[in-house]
């Protein structure tokens, strides 16, 4: 805890590397890997260091502050600061980055392999430079900033490396993204005009609590940001970009886009939306909850139809955002805390999923589930790793979403107990879906066409092995990262001004029992 | 205006001039008066040497006076009453002799790669042999400097004209040499006819509607200066039908030049007909100045009547962004896809200019910079996207976008570039492009009340549309495979590399850092009644 720039320097270096792998020449350019790798965790190492001297018991309050004039006649400042959960969210992204640069390993190939491989890595960089920079905004504009350029590298990764619909997915991606954004700017300069106004006007600090000269501005200021968060989580009945842009995407950026980018949404919504417009959004909560009751069955529904596995994946996903949002807007603590773990646990079980995914997907050459079978048998590795990350994304008690998933239901029931039952049944379709893809993929007789495959090599290893890790250790001990998440949900609460709902007690004429 | 009546000539005193505030003008129009006499008495394999050299130096020395006069804090009225060199008048000036400075350096361009973009003799007729013959000569173009020099005079005269009298004679000014400048395309010329044909012909409807504009107003007030039309409109004198026939023609005149919709049907046909770097520097440099001289009408003379225009102009200005973002959507032609965005670009400025406050006046000032580096950057990147001609060398320019497929794979830095000012044009974050509009609208949100809430909700929505087909060339250029048709990227001479590079370094600091533009546009709104 000192002067020394911590999150700044976090993000900047990655860009550096960025930079140093454009200016590589043509003949090292499969060097390039190697710096990315470095690189990124480089960046890890100082994650760490941050999250070491970052103070738990203050993890509700903005620590590594910087804060500098930028675009003083905007009231725009350069201000980065983390509280609990930006810390975690960072740390998140900061973790996934190596993990998705080894698995892109051997991603590019083909003609110019080498100009592409040094854009591919790059990209990646500039990525985490850009996923750092949003989760630490502590202005609304620097926020907005990343935001949107946030979408230019994930455009291009998407659309110079996917699959076959490329072309279609990366445009799609992209335009949704920016019409949510674009709403999102009127929004963002509204709340402005709404504020202080002044030289640091863009502050987060200093635009919440605001008192609005009406509730109709507060509302409509609020769908601003809500659309763009719900585009970007993805929400039903905004979500259809995302299927295609993940099942395209190669599976090191699709685990960076589903894992890190679309939390960006539910990150937003906990941590702007809440706190700047507090009567709006419990406003708007009966309708939210609605949207995430049904996206957590509508989700689970078509992951069970799907015949793509990273289509699935990214199904699975839009439920399991449902589940995130149904615990933002129960506005109990409980529900919030579920919330903010599950956006760490589901990045790590989704990321776990699209990697092995990847990985079968490079040997068959197919993404078509119908297109395996038997896997069990011939490479039991790889078939282990998807069950464990399976398991975590059904929510299997033992694993790290089992937690959250719980804590996001007991929380909602206390306020919302309609939405949370309804919400129960994603839990059943939850192991349908994965289930009946691991029965299709690995079980019955080894077939044919995988006879001459080898099981995950060391490096494929090293990239499932830590995500499964992080998945079990959290499931049996969450509370250091509850700990951190903890006072800044508080925080949050205390903001939106409510309280969590009192135990109720059963008591009547039966009652037998006391408390 | 001073009225000479016969019992006062004796004592004619002649209107005092601040020569240092009109310093810029005089250069520039000296320059190309003396430009005209080079084509007159310079052997032809010397002029274009000369006439570049003069051109450049003219432009610099123009802008060091302008900073000079900034400088000592110039604010004056002079020339009589016909010029106002006042903050905006300024900024507005620098801007155009920067840009107009630029767009010279595209027009040197003569390499044996790209070759120049004019035709050698403008009076051979298209396919003649006498222009056979001109061309095998390899003549080079020169007319081209005095024209643009007197161009730009006009255009440095137009945002600074204190009267309607002055502000139409530098109309005409800038307009006249452009519509000739418009026919010079080298390839293509019956195109390039045909558009400076309809540009002069709509040209002058649109100066006809200008000046009947301000015989009505003169009607109106009793006078043609801003101020005193003003001062009328405060007063409340009566003679309505007279004040809004004026303002309505005036303004049709202006919006003609800023193409704005439904006056903007030209634009797509002349930019794409006219010679890529004429069509840079009329995008860009017109523009700032139709642009400055619509504010200075609307905030100096007819601010007391606001609520008579503004409403026309709301709708003028949503208009303008939806039919520029949705009809580039269906465009083939990248210069007329950037014609359509213009267009576009025109609405976005207008929401600023109607917030009708200080602060909209800077975030107008800040997006026309913004926009005419970012604009005369991607037009001289046109000119280096070439076809195959048929003996494998380098054909005209191929302005087809599906020649520009797979450009990313065949000439990254020429794709990267020209990505950069799209992602710019589209506002992305980071760019100039974003900066500029989140002056405008934020301009327009904090004091253009309700009205200027719901412009900024269209110009969003219309961003949204806009983006679809700037990301559309993006895609042909990375995520396409190049056809046979596909095109080929001509080596540029220094000077067009130059005026690229600055466009595109502009592009990205008024992005990353835009306070000290910022500041300046900030401190240049203040304009002298």
């Amino acid at each position: 805890m000192n002067d020394f720039p911590w999150l700044t320097v976090i993000g900047v270096l990655p860009l550096l590397g960025a930079a140093m792998i454009w200016m590589l020449p043509q003949s090292m350019a499969q060097a390039s890997r190697r710096v990315a790798l470095v690189v990124s965790l480089a960046t890890l190492a100082l994650v760490i260091i941050v999250a070491l001297g970052f103070d738990v018991g203050r993890a509700g309050e903005y620590q590594y502050a910087e804060t500098y004039r930028w675009i003083p006649l905007f009231g725009v400042s350069y201000a980065v600061a983390v509280d609990g959960i930006a810390l975690v969210m960072v740390a998140l992204s900061a973790v996934l980055v190596p993990i998705c640069v080894l698995a892109g390993w051997n991603e590019v190939s083909g003609p110019a392999e080498g100009a592409r491989t040094k854009n591919f890595f790059a990209l990646m960089l500039v990525l985490e430079t850009f996923m750092v920079g949003v989760f630490a905004a502590r202005d609304l504009f620097l926020f907005y900033v990343f935001f949107e350029a946030m979408l230019i590298p994930v455009y291009f990764l998407i659309g110079g490396f996917g699959g076959p619909q490329r072309r279609y997915a990366s445009v799609k991606f992209l335009l949704y993204s920016l019409f949510g954004g674009l709403l999102m700017l009127a929004a963002v300069i509204g709340i402005y005009a709404a504020g202080p106004g002044g030289d640091q006007g863009f502050l987060t600090s200093n635009l919440t609590g605001l008192h609005y000269s009406s509730s109709a501005l507060e509302r409509l200021l609020f769908c601003g940001f809500f659309f763009a968060f719900a585009v970007k989580a993805p929400m039903w009945p905004v979500h259809t970009w995302l299927p295609d842009a993940a099942a395209e995407a190669p599976a090191g950026v699709a685990v960076l886009l589903v894992g890190v980018l679309d939390k960006v949404g539910t990150f937003g919504m906990l941590t702007l939306c809440l706190p700047l417009f507090p009567n709006a959004s419990q406003w708007a909560a009966p309708v939210v909850l609605t949207l995430a009751v049904i996206s957590v069955l509508y989700g689970a529904l078509l992951a069970i139809g799907q015949s793509d596995l990273k289509r699935l994946i990214a199904y699975t996903s839009i439920s399991h955002f449902g589940f995130i949002v149904l615990g933002i807007f129960a506005f109990t603590s409980t529900g919030q805390a579920g919330s903010a773990l599950y956006m760490v646990n589901h990045g790590f079980s989704t990321a776990a999923l699209f990697l092995v995914a990847g990985m079968l997907i490079a040997r068959r050459g197919s993404q078509l589930i119908g297109d395996y079978g038997g896997l069990q048998r011939s490479t039991p590795l790889l078939a282990g790793g998807f069950l464990l990350a399976g398991l975590s994304s059904l929510a299997l008690p033992g694993m790290s979403s089992f937690v959250s998933e719980i804590l996001v239901l007991v929380g909602t029931y206390s306020r919302q107990p309609a939405a949370a039952l309804v919400a129960v049944l994603g839990i059943i379709l939850a192991s349908l879906y994965i289930l009946l893809t691991y029965q299709r993929m690995f079980t019955g007789p080894a077939r044919e066409y995988a006879s001459g495959w080898r099981d995950m090599d060391v490096r494929e290893a090293w990239v499932v092995a830590p995500v499964i890790a992080v998945i079990i250790a959290l499931g049996f001990y969450p509370k250091p990262v509850l700990d951190v998440l903890n006072p800044a949900v508080t925080r949050t609460m205390q903001q939106v001004g409510l309280t969590d709902p009192a135990p109720t007690v059963a008591t009547g004429a039966n009652g037998g029992t006391t408390p | 205006m001073i009225l000479l009546s016969p019992f006062e000539a004796a004592t004619f005193t002649p209107p005092k001039i601040d020569y240092l505030a009109v310093a810029p003008m005089l250069i520039v129009f000296a320059a190309a008066v003396v430009s005209v006499l080079i084509e007159s008495f310079v052997r032809r394999e010397r002029r274009h040497a000369m006439q570049v050299t003069l051109s450049v130096v003219a432009l610099v020395a123009a802008l060091v006076a302008l900073v000079v006069a900034a400088a000592q804090g110039t604010h004056v009225v002079t020339a009589g009453t016909s010029i106002v060199i006042d903050g905006p008048a300024l900024f507005l000036q620098a801007t155009i002799l920067v840009l107009s400075l630029l767009a010279v350096l595209t027009m040197t361009e003569r390499s044996s790669d790209v070759g120049s973009s004019f035709t050698p003799q403008a009076s051979a007729t298209p396919g003649s042999p006498a222009e056979a013959a001109a061309r095998r000569a390899g003549l080079l173009q020169t007319e081209i400097f005095p024209l643009l020099l007197f161009s730009v005079g006009g255009m440095l005269m137009f945002p600074a004209s204190n009267d309607l009298l002055t502000m139409f004679v530098a109309l005409e000014v800038l307009s006249l040499p452009l519509y000739l400048l418009c026919g010079l395309s080298r390839r293509r010329r019956l195109l390039s006819q045909e558009a400076s044909m309809k540009y002069f012909l709509l040209g002058a409807f649109s100066s006809a509607f200008f000046l009947y504009g301000t015989a009505l107003l003169y009607g109106y007030s009793g006078s043609v200066q801003l101020s005193e039309i003003a001062v009328a409109v405060n007063q409340d004198i009566g003679k309505d039908g007279l004040l809004l026939g004026g303002t309505a023609l005036l303004v049709v005149g202006l919006l003609f030049k800023v193409s704005a919709s439904p006056f903007h049907v030209w634009t797509p046909d002349v930019y794409q007909g006219a010679p890529t770097p004429v069509t840079g520097f009329m995008a860009a440099c017109t523009k700032v100045a139709a642009f400055g001289a619509l504010l200075r009408v609307l905030y100096v003379a007819l601010p007391g009547s606001r609520w008579d225009w503004l409403p026309a102009l709301a709708i003028i200005a949503a208009l303008t962004m939806a039919i520029g973002s949705v009809i580039a959507v269906v465009q083939a032609d990248v210069k007329r896809m950037l014609a359509y965005s213009s267009i576009a670009h025109a609405g976005f400025i207008l929401v600023g200019l109607l917030a009708l406050s200080r602060q909209g006046i800077s975030g107008v000032l800040f997006y026309l910079i913004a926009y005419g580096f970012t604009t005369i950057g991607a037009f001289t990147l046109i000119t280096l996207v070439r076809a195959r001609a048929a003996d494998g060398g380098i054909g005209g320019e191929a302005t087809h976008l599906s020649q520009w497929a797979g450009l990313g794979r065949t000439s990254p830095w020429v794709a990267a570039t020209f990505t950069l000012f799209l992602l710019a044009f589209a506002g992305i974050p980071l760019t100039s492009g974003f900066t500029g509009k989140f002056a405008v609208f934020s301009a327009a949100i904090t004091s253009g009340g309700a009205v200027g809430a719901w412009l900024v909700v269209i110009g969003v929505v219309a961003s949204a549309v806009a983006a679809f087909f700037y990301v559309r060339v993006i895609v042909l250029m990375y995520f396409s495979e190049p056809t046979a048709a596909a095109a080929t990227v001509a080596t540029p001479g220094t000077l067009t590399t130059i005026a690229i590079a600055a466009g595109a370094a502009v592009t990205v600091l008024l992005g990353v850092l835009p306070t000290p533009v910022l500041d300046l546009a900030g401190k240049a709104t203040v304009f002298i009644p």
